[in-house]
């Protein structure tokens, strides 16, 4: 898709000592998210709170729904008004988001919906983070589906991420998650905002051509058709039941078929496009810790302490969560001794690891409850043990 | 590379005073600071802590694991955090609220007055400015025309002025402290 | 497809409304929902309004198919959510007239929360409710509107839960257009629809009809002609109704009419005026500026009136007629 430079009247151009929540509501505004629906909830309500508080003058629209199914069900309605849209929420919220994004993975409606992690299961510890919805929010909504999901590290990130998942969102009518947790959220650091012309935007891909011809579906499996904007004088239906490239119910198995392996394959097929990996010190070693957010930078430090200790450690971080690194994963596998896989949750994309591992090296998990972080020191110990 | 942490108890700004140091640096004396923060559920009240680590290159580990300075505004939080501050720390602490257990010379202690110099100024609320001076006075981890240019948007106009005298109060003191004790190596550990 | 369905489809008088390609539809004999869609595309065609500005969103049901039919903007949705998605799409898009098309069981079961607040919010949303006392679809259950004593398959017994009273819930909670009809009342409905659609706010018509295959049928209650009879007996038409006193028990006296028309910001109204009040000339929502959002509403406001001009000269005829057939008549 092609990028065009991000409307100046959203961008907060300069340098801002941010936390990441807040970083996410100005990567949205940059993005051209004008349309945000969103229920409070800890700790996420400060993007809210920001996009609220900053859209007035950006020629934006908040609205605080009654809850978090009806905040996915406005940004439904909102996406085929014509607006890009997002909401964010945390645990509880995100699990009532579920049947609207089935909705919205069904309907091919873009939006960008960012998950604040804290600890569950329930209410769990409200104000402390947690890696636990990474398995939610691949497999959360019924039937079968692919998403893309996003994770960032940092305030900075906060804010890079939101525009590329809404350029993400935009390019493949998908819905676009950005899984942080509490602690990125809260954390503050500075946060570089460029010029409007620097930050590349991918609009909407509006559909130009007879009205009569109009399809909201091309069931391709690489490419998603066009959209329209209600009030335009397309007329289209959309509907959460299998349907055609009318967008009309076709309730056949064939059918079925044919949407959902197109749902599947416009994520697959182009997984090599989409997927955004950190690299470091991957090169000839013997362990590689594959980790993602809060938990990178709190593996760094026990990368490095392996390193002092002489064994060759390599970092790769996962910016892309979903669709997942597979392939890059499965190539160094056959390379090294060994993976280390820390995360707070008891085993989560560990075993995305091991299964494109296939056995070809030793996949060690680190887990750890939610609510804190890690000590380097356990992930220390499993990198050596890893390089035994 | 230093490691700050602010404590004291809920409504005293002690999530803003890691703010304001945390903005200074990062935006005005081209350092890397991450800031980070722990309290419970309640928004008063209770031992409240805020963390920055500060660095020349960017910050990959986001905690402080043994701070070199601790600024403590209550008791509580001066019997939570004083044994992890590291030795030969900086402990400056509030000396109205704050009773050390003995001086046992293994950190360097700055008791200050914060709270009655802030009453002095018209309001108890300024006394984490007159920390943030006495702060910036002792650690030089951060230059006081930095702190003063992050205040705008964290304090609210229409008390700019009062909080910059407030940290200026802080600030003079803090510079007698070190006179008649300077640091042990010279800068903050 | 044979001649017939081929000529039915062009020449049908509903083929400028409904996407005849998609005909027939799934509703049972009797069914009270076609009635609606009629009158509804009667009011469409009578107001004259641009049918590329009116969008229409469904939930899940029976009801919930008539997004599927309307050759419309339309969204066909998930079960209770219709409302929060007009919403949105209201909002994004503050020229479209947003329309909900939904059964009780939708708007008042699953959906229950979406719909007091949106008439909290007073959002400008037009949501007529085909009230037939069950859950068609899923085989004739129990829904918040089910008559006390009515037979459904989860009570199997008969209901005894205390039921929800439409009307009255809808001005309890804040919307400023509140009517109610039958399935009979044909015309009524169409005219309802037109002022709706006149009003400005969130409008809520509940048009009682019969689900002939269950409701009727569990409760031994006759065909599609029966319901009509029972309407035609027990519906009464009133003055100055408080919406107190409106409830329905089983097989009891229906009131109808239009029960509640006042006069309130709506919800986008609210958001500019507290926007524009604080932030002056650099609030522009969607990049319109305060003059640009004046014209809008005063071209909205005259349309508002010419509308129902129309819509009173046209009674007044229909008035004018029925009066000169009863003359004849005797």
């Amino acid at each position: 898709m092609r990028k065009s430079a991000a409307d100046p009247k959203g961008v907060l151009s300069g340098s801002h000592f941010l936390d990441g929540d807040h970083a996410l509501a100005e990567g949205a505004l940059a993005a051209g998210c004008r349309f945000f629906a969103g229920y409070p909830i800890t700790p996420s309500t400060e993007t809210a709170e920001r996009f609220a508080e900053r859209c007035p003058a950006v020629g934006g629209l908040f609205i605080q729904m009654e809850d978090e199914i009806a905040s996915v069900a406005a940004l439904i309605g909102a996406a085929w008004g014509g607006q890009k849209v997002m909401t964010v929420t945390s645990g509880p919220g995100f699990s009532l988001m579920m049947e609207n994004i089935g909705l919205a993975v069904m309907t091919e409606t873009p939006m960008v919906i960012a998950n604040v992690q804290r600890a569950g299961p329930s209410t769990g510890l409200p104000t402390l983070p947690a890696q636990q919805d990474m398995m939610q929010v691949r497999w959360g909504s019924q039937g079968d589906y692919r998403v893309i999901a996003l994770c960032p590290d940092s305030p900075q990130e906060c804010f890079d991420l939101a525009v590329e998942a809404f350029n993400l969102s935009e390019t493949y009518r998908v819905p676009t998650f950005i899984m942080t947790d509490e602690t990125v959220g809260h954390m503050h650091e500075k946060v570089v905002i460029p010029p409007a012309d620097q930050i590349g935007v991918v609009g909407r891909n509006w559909y130009q051509g007879p009205k009569a011809d109009y399809r909201p579906y091309q069931f391709t499996g690489k490419d998603v058709a066009p959209m329209v904007k209600a009030g335009d004088g397309y007329r289209f239906h959309i509907t959460g039941l299998t349907h055609d490239e009318r967008g009309y119910p076709n309730l056949t198995v064939e059918q079925n078929e044919k949407v959902v392996t197109h749902l599947i394959e416009k994520i697959d097929s182009n997984a090599d496009r989409i997927i955004r990996l950190d690299e470091d010190e991957i090169e000839g070693a013997e362990v590689v810790v594959i980790s993602y957010g809060i938990t990178s930078r709190i593996a760094s430090r026990a990368v490095q302490l392996a390193r002092e200790a002489g064994i060759k450690t390599g970092s790769l971080r996962l910016i892309t969560i979903w669709p997942f690194a597979e392939k890059r994963i499965a190539e160094l596998a056959g390379k090294i001794k060994g993976f280390v896989v820390p995360e707070i949750n008891y085993g989560q994309m560990v075993r995305e690891v091991e299964r494109s591992a296939a056995g070809q090296c030793k996949v060690v998990g680190v887990g750890h409850c939610g609510g804190a972080v890690h000590d380097p020191e356990e992930i220390l110990a499993a990198i050596q043990e890893a390089a035994k | 590379m230093h490691e700050v942490r602010f404590s004291g108890f809920g409504g005293q700004g002690i999530v803003r005073c890691a703010l304001i140091t945390g903005k200074a640096l990062a935006m005005y004396d081209d350092k890397y600071a991450t800031m980070t923060q722990s309290f419970g559920p309640e928004a008063r009240g209770g031992a409240c802590s805020s963390q920055l680590v500060v660095s020349e290159s960017r910050v990959q580990y986001p905690y402080v694991t043994e701070p070199g300075v601790l600024v403590a505004l209550s008791q509580d939080a001066y019997n939570k955090y004083e044994p992890q501050l590291r030795d030969g720390g900086i402990l400056i602490y509030e000396e109205n609220l704050v009773k050390p257990i003995g001086d046992t010379g293994r950190t360097q202690v700055y008791p200050a007055p914060v709270t009655r110099f802030a009453e002095e100024l018209g309001n108890r609320l300024f006394a984490n400015l007159v920390t943030l001076g006495v702060f910036t006075a002792i650690t030089r981890i951060v230059t006081p025309d930095a702190m003063k240019k992050a205040l705008p948007g964290l304090v609210p106009d229409r008390f700019l002025p009062v909080n910059i005298k407030a940290f200026d109060r802080g600030y003079e003191y803090g510079l007698e402290l070190l006179e008649r004790h300077p640091l042990a190596r010279g800068v903050a550990p | 497809m044979n001649m017939n369905d081929q000529t039915f489809r062009v020449e049908s008088p509903m083929a400028e409304f409904l996407r005849m390609e998609r005909m027939p539809h799934i509703w049972c004999p009797g069914c009270g929902i076609g009635t609606v869609v009629n009158s509804f595309a009667e009011a469409v065609k009578k107001s004259n309004i641009d049918m590329d500005k009116l969008a229409v969103v469904s939930g899940i049901g029976c009801t919930g198919r008539v997004a599927g039919y309307v050759k419309l903007d339309s969204l066909h949705t998930t079960h209770g959510r219709a409302i929060p998605v007009a919403t949105g799409l209201k909002l994004a898009n503050p020229e479209l007239k947003v329309v909900v098309v939904s059964g009780d069981g939708d708007l008042f079961g699953i959906g229950g929360n979406h719909f007091i607040h949106a008439a909290r919010r007073n959002m400008d949303i037009v949501v007529i409710c085909v009230n037939n006392f069950t859950y068609g679809m899923t085989g004739g259950q129990l829904t918040p509107t089910t008559p006390q004593t009515a037979n459904a398959s989860t009570t199997p017994y008969g209901n005894y839960e205390y039921p929800f009273s439409l009307p009255f819930l809808a001005d309890a909670c804040g919307a400023t257009y509140v009517a109610r009809w039958t399935s009979l009342h044909a015309r009524n409905i169409t005219k309802s629809i037109r002022e709706a659609f006149n009003h400005k706010g969130f409008s809520f018509i509940e048009v009682i009809a019969p689900c002939t295959t269950l409701y009727q049928r569990r409760n031994r209650l006759g065909d599609g002609l029966d319901a009509l009879n029972y309407y035609k007996e027990e519906a009464e038409v009133g003055q100055e109704i408080d919406t107190r006193d409106v409830g329905i028990d089983f097989q009891s006296e229906i009131r109808m009419g239009r029960f509640v028309k006042r006069d309130k910001p709506t919800y986008y109204e609210a958001v500019n005026e507290r926007y524009a009040n604080v932030l002056g000339d650099d609030y522009q929502l969607y990049g319109m500026s305060k003059p640009e959002r004046e014209e809008k509403a005063r071209r909205e406001a005259e349309e508002r009136i010419r509308m129902q001009a129309l819509l009173e000269e046209e009674e007044a005829r229909l008035l004018a007629e029925d009066i000169g057939t009863d003359e004849e008549g005797v």
